[in-house]
């Protein structure tokens, strides 16, 4: 469990990273926390040439939260958007779901870049982009690009970026403070990864009618995924009990759950449905449900 | 010289049985214990182990020149290399040694099979783990796969190549009858009989620190150093002498701090020999570390059994007869535990109850999977829960509240010595020494309020199905023949302790420090004891079968009588006394006013003693766990909301200790019972190698726990009373809290027979009961 030989560049600016990245020619690595990395090369799943530690860069640190935006930087990690007060005011779905990515020595180190690039089908930060329309930032050999979450993470472990490119930046259309959110996942153990998990929001007019759903799902599907379906039986409805579940049909019918050694296909279908209905419940602002009904 | 006529004020109260402090803890949660893995040598190289990544097949070929080529690889040895100093050495098998076990025993590296993922191959040294670990990626091994067999079933179905070892014709080692009375009658006639199937998943123990080595060669004195010793190190030291043809004098085994035994670290392993083996070949210190990835395939497994059990009984719930068969999956070899597991397991089917007539068929079976040895509880955590649950299902059938059917069968003191028979082939005669079991069953059921809570079995609150289980064990402790001990008042007036027991951090430095304190009237803090190393003595037996304090405590008694002679011989001199009229107590020795502390004796020592304390007649103790869970029906989340053990231990030697253990048991056990399982495909690949597939309890899974532990009914085996602590907290987990489970989900027509009860398990099962329960369309 000792990491292939390799060579360690640190960078100091994403400029010097993203020449590294082209001197490696799709050898060079990016390192941000090292929480998926790290393991990684420790089990030799993977050998490249030169890791490219970007820790030092401290424009990839900051949130930045404008009348229209909310900008995370690649190297914000889980503990910064967990105690931010800006988002917690600005953007609170960010900080809630926090509590749920690990475990505290993890959520010090690991970083939004880090687990976009990764793209864990069950990691929170990869649902939360796709769900709410956030964009990816990535800087690389041709410059700067900027394309919607849903394009870039398109597969389990598998993101769309080129070997010359980094992640800088995601951002999200800033929320209505009237937005109402709510998140569920289901796990083994306190801080593994996700078996289902849905994330969803919603604005509601002066009649209490639902716009603007988003639902989206992660753990249950091979990459995280919006929920059209289930959206559609929330929009333009009053989400009470009975139109919540039936969302929550939607969802199960929607999602294609991978099976694996920890659970059927049946399982983590059923389990979607179930955390969507804990998940609506919340940003309707319903008593969580006895038995989850 | 004299010091006075009063006795001096600073004699030390006694301390056995009281809560004292771990005396190991203030350097181990400083982070001054010294592991093995701290030692570091001058000219130190570092051992990574090749294994084999097929479950089955024939070696053809090993080529290593690549990997011989990279700097700081200093030799690559595999069996050929083993060989050239005689036949591959096999690993002999320590415990339950059925000669049947005997051609299925494990060479210390892969001669030209493998049998499992994980088996040894080849042993790469280089001069850093890092640079082994570059050079085991360019050593090419080309295996021809032999079809491999990862279960019981395939394993009996199987011939041709897919018999593991093709000169026994069978992957069937043996199979076992043990009975006693005539259950075959006692089934005839019985008014009620119910058969069930149950099964165990394999699953180990994962302590926190993985197995380590460091072997060292003093070529000038031709001996041999092994640090890293645990659990057995004076057998190992045997297995070791005679498989690399040493004298046992040319031989130590050495003791550091070790992170967690629980029965797999300390057993004779391959590496154990290959680590040796290139130290000495190579003339310069090699160190060995596992990985916590070769720790799930190469550290022993445990716990795979399948049961089919049937229980006789009277409409009053009068349990007449036991039947039982257990086939248990052994993976590829037997290894020093040889058939303890799947022996133990049918020896405790029948529990801690009246029961006459028993039969009980055993098949030990090899498969393509990791070897099994002993985890703490062996065989008792299965057989527990399969007797426990069989007997839920019993009492549900003859319409009987089930711990009043408990209640009515368990043994009682006008009972003892209950005759336990002669269950096991290779062990004696046994009985159940002392104690009153129905007694910590009524303790439990306070302690969980069943009389209060039991209308709320299978209820529903906020949407959670409420259950409450119950699950009642005896438990054996204190294996024989023997333990040794010398105790050494040293001149500065402080005891050094010697004892063959071995700490893998249960406390028992403290102990045997309390133990050896009282027997001269010393404050604890001026004793010291070593252990587990074999400079010490001329011969020790260990830690195992919770043991340590019952065996070792009772050598170390011994030595302080024998010592205390010497100190009275002296004293006698000193003060001009006859012996006869001489006591030691108080911290010194004297007769009325005539008194000479032991730190004035001391200078005229060191006084040196030796005891032993042999015994092969075991301990029981018993108790009863109690569990209140809540299942989420939708989730198949499972909420631990009590969780009660009592244990009645004869005597706690120190009850902050015994607490502990009992707690961390609990846990281990709910590990196993949701959590812990080593999965395997068809074709014997292990699927969850890691800590992130591989679950285990953490602080947070399990927070309510709790333990009671009694000092009812001392063993009279033994000078203190005691009896086994260690292993009675994990024991009957799976067994309540199982009942728990079942209780719960009863409404919905779940039946648990299997664990582990994981959430996408218990969700499939009420799905299925769902499903049935719906009238067909
Ligand atoms: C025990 C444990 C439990 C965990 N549980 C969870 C969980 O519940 N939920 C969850 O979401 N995560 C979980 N994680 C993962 C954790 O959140 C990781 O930190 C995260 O996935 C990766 O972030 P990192 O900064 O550590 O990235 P690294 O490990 O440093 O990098 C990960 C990958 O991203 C690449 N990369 C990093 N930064 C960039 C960048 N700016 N541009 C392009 N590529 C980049 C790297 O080259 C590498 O391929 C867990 C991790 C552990 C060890």
């Amino acid at each position: 469990m000792k990491l292939p030989p390799l060579q360690y560049v640190r960078a100091s600016s994403v400029s010097e990273a993203v020449d590294l990245l082209v001197q490696g020619a799709g050898d060079a690595r990016i390192l941000a926390g090292g929480q998926s990395l790290i393991p990684v090369l420790a089990f030799r799943l993977a050998a490249p040439a030169v890791l490219v530690d970007i820790g030092g860069i401290a424009d990839l640190k900051r949130i930045d939260i404008t009348d229209e935006t909310v900008t995370l930087g690649a190297l914000v990690r889980w503990v910064d958007i967990e105690r931010s007060t800006a988002l917690k005011a600005h953007m609170p779905l960010l900080p809630a779901v926090m509590a749920h990515v690990a475990h505290y020595q993890i959520r010090n180190r690991g970083t939004v870049g880090g687990s976009l690039a990764h793209c864990d089908p069950a990691a929170e930060m990869p649902g939360l982009a796709v769900t709410c329309d956030g964009t990816i930032i990535l800087e690389g050999a041709s410059g700067r690009r900027e394309a919607p979450a849903v394009e870039v993470l398109t597969g389990a472990l598998a993101a769309e970026i080129a070997e010359d490119e980094m992640i800088v930046a995601l951002r999200f259309p800033r929320w209505r403070p009237e937005r109402r959110w709510g998140f569920a996942e289901f796990a083994r153990r306190q801080g593994d990864f996700a078996m289902a998990g849905i994330v969803a929001h919603f604005d509601q007019d002066a009649d209490g009618v639902a716009r603007d759903v988003h639902i989206g799902v992660i753990g249950a599907t091979d990459r995280p995924t919006r929920l059209p379906g289930a959206e559609a039986a929330l929009e333009g409805r009053i989400p009470d009990a009975m139109t919540i579940r039936d969302a929550c049909r939607a969802v199960q019918d929607e999602v294609e759950p991978p099976e694996d050694i920890h659970a059927s296909a049946a399982y983590r279908r059923a389990l979607a449905g179930v955390m969507a209905n804990q998940a609506l419940r919340q940003a309707a602002g319903l008593p969580a449900a006895a038995n989850g009904q | 010289m004299l010091t006075g006529i009063t006795f001096p004020t600073d004699a030390a109260t006694p301390v056995t049985g009281t809560p004292v402090e771990r005396l190991e803890d203030a350097r181990l949660l400083t982070g001054t214990g010294c592991f093995v893995d701290d030692l570091t040598r001058p000219d130190l190289l570092h051992a990574v182990v090749l294994r084999s990544s097929m479950a089955h097949g024939r070696i053809v070929a090993i080529d290593a020149s690549a990997a011989l080529e990279l700097d700081g690889v200093v030799a690559v040895f595999t069996a050929a290399d083993v060989a050239s100093d005689g036949a591959v050495p096999l690993i002999p098998i320590r415990l339950a040694p059925f000669p049947e076990s005997q051609a299925f025993r494990q060479p210390v590296i892969a001669v030209d099979t493998v049998r499992y993922v994980g088996e040894p191959v080849a042993l790469v040294v280089a001069t850093s783990r890092a640079i082994a670990e570059d050079a085991l990626e360019l050593i090419e091994l080309d295996i021809d796969a032999l079809e491999a067999v990862a279960s019981t079933d395939a394993a009996l179905a199987a011939e041709g190549d897919g018999v593991l070892f093709p000169g026994t014709g069978s992957n069937l080692v043996l199979r076992y009858t043990a009975q006693m009375g005539d259950a075959d009658t006692a089934f005839a006639n019985a008014p009620y009989v119910r058969t069930e199937r149950f099964s165990t998943q394999r699953h180990s123990a994962v302590p926190m620190e993985t197995r380590g080595l460091l072997a060292e060669w003093d070529a000038e004195h031709g001996h041999l150093f092994l640090s890293g010793a645990a659990k057995v190190p004076y057998f190992n030291r045997r297995a070791l002498a005679e498989a690399l043809g040493l004298g046992m004098d040319e031989i130590d085994l050495l003791e550091q701090d070790v992170g967690g035994g629980f029965g797999v670290r300390g057993e004779y392993y391959p590496e154990d020999f290959l680590v040796c083996f290139a130290a000495r070949r190579l003339g310069r210190p090699v160190k060995w570390i596992e990985d916590r990835r070769e720790h799930f395939m190469a550290t022993n497994h445990s716990r795979e059994i399948a049961c089919e059990l049937s229980i006789a009984c009277a409409r009053d719930g009068t349990i007449l007869a036991l039947a039982g068969r257990l086939d248990a999956d052994m993976g590829a070899y037997i290894r020093t535990n040889g058939g303890v597991v799947p022996a133990k397991a049918g020896q405790f089917l029948p529990g801690p109850y009246r029961i006459r007539d028993i039969h009980v068929d055993v098949s030990i079976v090899v498969t393509n999977k990791t070897p099994v040895g002993t985890y703490r509880g062996p065989g008792r955590f299965e057989a527990n829960f399969f007797r426990e649950r069989l007997i839920d299902m019993a009492a549900a059938d003859l319409g009987l509240d089930p711990n009043v059917m408990r209640a009515h069968n368990l043994i009682t003191a006008a009972d003892m010595p209950w005759d336990a028979g002669k269950l096991v082939p290779y062990e004696a005669e046994t009985s159940f020494d002392t104690g009153d079991y129905p007694v910590t069953l009524t303790r439990c059921l306070e302690e969980i309020g069943w009389e209060k809570n039991k209308h709320l079995q299978g209820t529903v609150i906020d949407g959670l199905y409420h259950g409450i289980g119950v699950a009642c064990f005896v438990e054996s402790g204190g294996a024989g023949p023997r333990e040794n001990a010398r105790i050494t008042l040293e001149t500065d007036g402080t005891l050094t302790v010697a004892v063959g027991s071995s700490s893998v951090g249960q406390g028992i430095e403290t102990a045997h420090a309390q133990i050896a304190a009282d027997a001269l009237g010393l404050p604890l803090g001026k004793v010291r004891v070593l252990h587990g190393s074999t400079t010490l003595l001329h011969e020790g037996f260990g830690t195992y079968h919770s043991r340590a304090v019952i065996m070792g405590g009772s050598a170390i008694l011994d030595a302080a009588t024998n010592l205390k002679e010497h100190l009275v011989a002296a004293a006698a001199k000193r003060l001009g006394l006859p012996n006869t009229r001489l006591v030691v107590e108080n911290g010194g020795v004297g007769s009325g006013d005539r008194f000479i502390s032991l730190a004035e004796l001391a200078t005229d020592g060191p006084f040196s003693a030796n005891g032993t304390f042999a015994n092969t007649t075991r301990t029981y103790s018993y108790g009863a766990h109690a569990c209140h869970v809540a299942v989420n029906p939708q989730t198949g989340a499972v909420k631990i909301l009590d969780f009660v053990a009592v244990e009645d231990v004869g005597r706690a030697i120190n009850p902050l200790i015994v607490h502990g253990q009992a707690i961390g048991a609990i846990v281990q056990g709910l590990g196993g019972v949701f959590l812990d399982h080593l999965v395997y495909d068809s074709e014997g690949q292990l699927l969850n190698a890691s800590l992130a597939d591989y679950l285990l309890p953490t602080a947070t899974d399990f927070p309510n726990v709790r333990a009671v532990t009694l000092e009812l009914h001392p063993s009279p085996t033994n000078p203190l009373g005691a009896k086994g602590a260690g292993e009675g907290g994990i024991v009957a987990v799976a067994g309540a809290t199982a009942n728990a489970v079942a209780a719960a989900l009863a409404p919905l027509g779940v039946t648990i027979t299997d664990l582990p009860l994981t959430p996408p398990r218990l969700w499939q099962l009420i799905s299925d009961a769902r499903a049935a329960a719906e009238p067909e369309h």
